[in-house]
């Protein structure tokens, strides 16, 4: 083993199975360092490491963006190498493990674009409350944006069901000490979800719209800073 | 310009590459609280040498001045003030803790008896002013020596306050205190030239500061993308060119290398050169870009060069050349058969530092189980020396280690799979003008000294 003795392993039950294959793979002396193309297997299993990170990476309260960014480009390259080419005709079946790679491919792809944007997104979103705008900038950092990713996500979209099979409900529950009641007004709700009805049964038409002024005011009040952020107003203020 | 420190590894003579040992009598010197050293740094005569750890605590040690009775013991590094500089916060929007770690200290240049320095937490950035109090008045008329008012009716004369020796004290104040500049973390903070401004970078933007003024900076450098989507490469470290006020650099998690000059733009998004060296065909792996990311960037004293610090390398740059490096050196070349364990673990992402001696000939950088690497540029000489307990009694000197990597193996060699990764030395310093070295093992601070420098003088 060649971990040397009083270093900490985390997660060891999850990563047990990972590192033999992968470690086996990187020792064996008979092959040059990276001039060979890793096996499928290997590859797969540092997917898996690769995605088990960006997991525990974003469920820090506060990611280290730069091991976030690191581990995300990681990924895509590891990515990259396992995807199959497009031209190719199909080939005599390889091992299992391409596919269980390509399946993996497929549903944690849109699920990881998802939930990254998601949450860097939602970093993007909380600065936006805290801090006055910033200058624009004319040019972002070199690098390929994400291929095919899905249009950037709210917040709220988090709870949706694209991330639901790579995110549990961990990431829910950062979320769960902060008041939400300001989101879960209807105020917030996408549009197309239409209107979800109001604390009390059934209000007017326009009291309804006389709760989202009051609430549209009051949380202007909170951007603008006049008033310190605590639970909106109930209604018929 | 610092004098001509000889060359500490080694003199030609073939003798072994031992010069250097430590401080007396007091090492290893550790910290009042056994926390986690999280940076060190000299002031710009060496006098004094800050530390700052995870607990938000700063300790600045002083060289006493050399005496002219024991000529042997150079001047030692005593504790010369303690202070609690960042304390815990709490961000109430985020519900997330504010760490309080100092991830960087920086010393401004001494322009009167007080000290000043710099120290940040991952959001704020303080400066503090440390003075000396030597003398205290006595004698007041209002006031007995306790500091009780004085019964007015006892009062039967005047006299004059006189000024009377007492013991030292040190005190340290918080000047200012430059919050909210920041969104993300902050990861360096450097002291322009003028001796008026200084920078602060966090992962995506550099702020400038006036020292005096606390409650608003200027956005220098942005490099957020417009879609954080888009977000492929952070800032990591940042640095003031030494002599030109208008020139800075800052480097990237992808391994490049930006120097900025503030006349050209208000924004300096656009770089005035770009320090990048091609990725090496046969060398690529999945993890090429990680170990590319610079963890550290340091200006030479002559402001020629800058020095980088890679995972695996320490790189030097001349400022005319952009295209890649003028010298590479391998730290530990025997860790690239194992980054995929190294990524499993995590420790592919430490961060070291690196530093440069007084003369810009010898560059030193730490590495794992407790060794530190120097390099001579001019002799291309190396030698990996040690921190530790054993290794640093007084007046022993340091032995030279050796990492095997299979094949012969002599007596004190360490192999590869013995070595402790829990152990690094992230932290190091040199002193700014003689070959004094200042070594953070984990909560544990060495300083080591040249002996055979000493004795030259």
């Amino acid at each position: 083993m060649m971990l040397s003795k009083g270093l900490k392993r985390k997660r060891e039950e999850e990563r047990e199975k990972e590192t033999l294959a992968v470690d086996a793979w990187w020792l064996d002396p008979s092959l040059p360092a990276a001039a060979q193309a890793p096996p499928a297997a290997a590859s797969s299993s540092l997917f898996d490491l690769s995605v088990l990170k960006l997991h525990h990476s974003l469920r820090q309260g506060e990611p280290d963006l730069r091991h976030l960014v690191l581990v995300v480009n990681t990924l895509r390259r590891i990515q990259a190498s396992m995807a199959p080419a497009p031209t190719l005709p199909p080939v005599p079946s390889p091992p299992t493990a391409p596919c269980a790679a390509d399946s993996l491919l497929a549903s944690s792809d849109a699920a990881l674009s998802a939930s990254m944007a998601s949450l860097l997104e939602d970093l993007s979103h909380i600065e936006g409350l805290s801090q006055a705008p910033q200058p624009l900038v004319d040019e972002g950092p070199p690098g390929r944006p994400v291929g095919g990713s899905p249009p950037s996500l709210g917040a709220l979209d988090l709870l949706g069901p694209a991330t639901g099979c790579l995110l549990d409900d961990e990431l829910e529950g950062l979320f769960e000490d902060i008041d939400t009641s300001m989101y879960d007004s209807e105020l917030w709700a996408p549009a197309s979800e239409g209107l979800k009805p109001g604390p009390e049964d059934g209000p007017g038409k326009e009291e309804a719209l006389e709760l989202d002024e009051a609430e549209l005011d009051y949380l202007l009040d909170v951007l603008v800073g006049t008033q310190a952020l605590e639970r909106p107003p109930g209604p018929g203020r | 310009m610092p004098s001509g420190t000889l060359a500490p590894l080694g003199s030609g003579s073939g003798s072994a590459l031992s010069y250097w040992g430590p401080n007396e009598p007091h090492l290893p010197v550790s910290p009042p609280t056994a926390d986690i050293i999280s940076t060190v740094e000299f002031n710009h005569t060496g006098e004094l040498l800050a530390t700052g750890d995870k607990g938000g605590r700063v300790v600045i040690f002083q060289r006493e001045p050399e005496s002219k009775n024991a000529p042997h013991s150079q001047g030692e590094y005593d504790v010369y003030s303690t202070f609690q500089s960042h304390e815990p916060e709490f961000d109430y929007l985020k519900s997330l803790e504010i760490e309080e770690k100092i991830n960087k200290i920086k010393w401004l240049p001494q322009q009167n008896a007080a000290h000043s320095l710099l120290s940040t937490n991952d959001k704020t950035i303080k400066l503090w002013k440390i003075t000396e109090r030597d003398k205290r008045p006595e004698g007041y008329n209002l006031k007995d020596e306790e500091g009780k008012l004085k019964d007015l009716s006892t009062v039967t004369s005047l006299q004059v306050p006189v000024l009377k020796p007492m013991d030292l004290m040190v005190e340290v104040s918080p000047r200012r205190v430059f919050a909210n500049g920041h969104t993300y973390h902050i990861n360096s903070i450097s002291v322009n030239s003028d001796c008026e401004t200084y920078m602060s970078a966090d992962d995506l933007r550099i702020n400038l500061w006036h020292l005096a003024i606390t409650d608003r900076s200027f956005n220098i450098v942005d490099i957020k993308p417009a879609n954080m989507e888009d977000l492929t490469e952070v800032i990591t470290a940042s640095e003031f060119h030494p002599h030109h006020c208008n020139l800075f650099v800052y480097s990237s998690s992808k391994g490049s290398l930006r120097l900025c000059d503030m006349r050209a733009a208000a924004l300096c998004d656009k770089h005035s050169k770009l320090f990048e060296e091609p990725e090496d065909p046969s060398n690529r792996s999945f993890f090429s870009e990680i170990i590319s990311s610079v963890s550290d960037v340091k200006f030479s004293h002559s402001g020629r060069y800058m020095l980088t610090r890679d995972y695996l390398t320490v790189k030097v740059w001349d400022l005319n050349m952009e295209a890649r490096p003028i010298e590479t050196y391998q730290v530990h070349d025997y860790l690239r058969s194992k980054l995929c364990s190294l990524y499993e673990n995590d420790c592919i992402f430490d961060k070291f530092e690196c530093a440069w001696n007084g003369s810009d000939s010898v560059i030193m950088t730490g590495a794992y189980n407790n060794f530190f690497r120097m390099f001579d540029r001019n002799t291309k000489r190396d030698v990996t020396l040690e921190a530790s307990r054993e290794s640093s009694k007084p007046r022993a000197v340091l032995k030279p280690r050796r990492v095997c990597v299979g094949g012969k193996r002599r007596r004190d060699d360490i192999s590869v799979d013995s070595l402790d990764f829990t152990k690094k030395i992230l932290h190091t310093a040199w002193h700014p003008a003689e070959n004094i070295i200042a070594i953070a093992a984990t909560n544990n601070l060495y300083i080591f000294q040249d002996k055979v420098n000493s004795e030259m003088h």
